[in-house]
């Protein structure tokens, strides 16, 4: 089976600062991969790598076998808005947007027409439990139903990888762990991979392997127990 | 071999450090049962995998009543301990009250094997880093399995599992910070 997402010895450093000093592994379709590690240890850097949002010193990332750094901006950028979905610690949702808008908001940058974008949407939203606030901004709801709102817009375009970085920290426990329930089910069942930045083990525990980054060295746990 | 972790097994973690004495006495607060029922009724909320045996009932019942916390309700006729019918006391409940208004004593784990590990991969220069990455590897596959079991299980199972999720995210978060503190504990051990 061919990997959909590979790191191939990447290397990043900030100001002469090393972030990232080698990270090699690979991540199949389907599979939940979650990257742990201390503060400041590389994980982020890792996961802008892996999603092109960061170019890497060093090294390669290939998705479907294709090298990121080959791409033009443009591609890159297409790349971002179909096959790749993106959750953050805080939702980022847009404020002067409905939540319906905001899951919408991906389907309308790649062409979709308005109703249907927004039909989508709110299948969506009901599928992350929060169609009842789907005409509400996000300043007007609480931050687990935000968290849900950036699910669902993370999942509305069918993204091959989701990439989501500490996508429970500013949750409680309980709505922490219904959004990872969610999360993972839905990219289950869209046999998509997640890639899922993170220094909680609670949450760690809904992945399927984790990868261990310390001193921007990447280490994969599979097959160490 | 993989051991799967059952809610018995750790139910028998709970139960090792409780009272069966005060859990039975508890279960009698929703009326009065036969010894046999007690058993059954502890079996299916704290005992699945690890059932009560009916000498351990019949034994703590014997005190209970000598204690005056239960007293027998009827006695049916056959005779033999299996036939009685016990019911909880005034004093019973306040016993009860008091047991859970208790509370447990904390243990600080500081003699666990995990914590003799660390240091003494420390003192033998051994590298403590991959000890500590290895045993994360190892507590998240059970926290994976208790994962799994939590989302198809009934209430009694989730809390069971977040029972001991919590715990083993206790040993991990010890963990990590043992590894952020691994350079400094090393000058402490070789000054």
């Amino acid at each position: 089976m061919t990997a959909l997402l590979t790191a191939e010895g990447l290397h990043k450093s900030y100001a002469s600062t090393p972030a990232l000093a080698g990270a090699d592994f690979t991540i199949d379709a389907g599979e939940v991969v979650a990257v742990m590690g201390p503060s400041g240890s590389g994980k982020s850097t890792l996961l802008h790598c892996l999603a092109g949002l960061v170019a890497p010193d060093a090294g390669r990332v290939r998705y479907q076998g294709r090298d990121l750094a080959g791409l033009s901006d443009a591609e890159r950028s297409a790349l971002r808005r179909g096959d790749f979905g993106f959750v953050f610690q805080f939702g980022r949702l847009v404020p002067e947007l409905s939540c319906v808008e905001n899951v919408a908001l991906p389907l309308r940058l790649t062409g979709t027409k308005r109703k249907d974008a927004e039909a989508r949407a709110t299948e969506w939203l009901a599928r992350l439990e929060v169609d009842d606030v789907r005409h509400h901004r996000p300043g007007q709801i609480s931050g687990g139903q935000g968290q849900r709102v950036a699910v669902a817009r993370a999942l509305v375009g069918n993204p091959r990888v989701i990439f989501a970085d500490e996508p429970t920290g500013a949750l409680d426990s309980l709505n922490g762990e219904r959004v990872m329930e969610l999360l993972v089910q839905a990219a289950k069942e869209s046999s998509a991979a997640v890639v899922l930045v993170t220094h909680e083990s609670r949450v760690a525990a809904f992945s399927d392997r984790e990868v261990v980054v310390r001193d921007g060295k990447a280490r994969d746990m599979a097959g160490a127990v | 071999m993989q051991r799967t972790y059952t809610r018995g097994l750790y139910v028998v973690c709970i139960v090792a450090g409780m009272s069966i004495g005060h859990t039975l006495l508890a279960l009698l607060e929703a009326g009065p049962r036969h010894g046999y029922d007690l058993k059954r009724t502890f079996d299916d909320h704290f005992g699945q995998d690890r059932p009560l045996h009916y000498g351990q009932v019949y034994s703590t019942m014997s005190r209970l009543l000598k204690n005056g916390l239960v007293e027998v309700d009827g006695i049916e006729a056959g005779g033999g301990p299996e036939r009685k019918r016990y019911a909880i006391t005034d004093a019973g409940v306040t016993d009860v009250d008091g047991w859970l208004r208790t509370p447990e004593k904390p243990e600080p784990y500081l003699q666990s094997t995990l914590y003799t590990k660390v240091v003494l991969a420390l003192l033998t220069g051994r590298d403590a880093n991959q000890l500590l990455d290895t045993q994360r590897a190892e507590h998240l596959r059970l926290m994976r399995q208790l994962t799994r079991r939590k989302s198809g299980g009934d209430l009694a199972d989730q809390l069971i599992c977040d029972h001991a999720l919590f715990h083993l995210e206790a040993d991990l978060r010890w963990l990590e910070l043992a590894a952020a503190r691994l350079d400094r504990l090393a000058k402490e051990i070789h000054p």
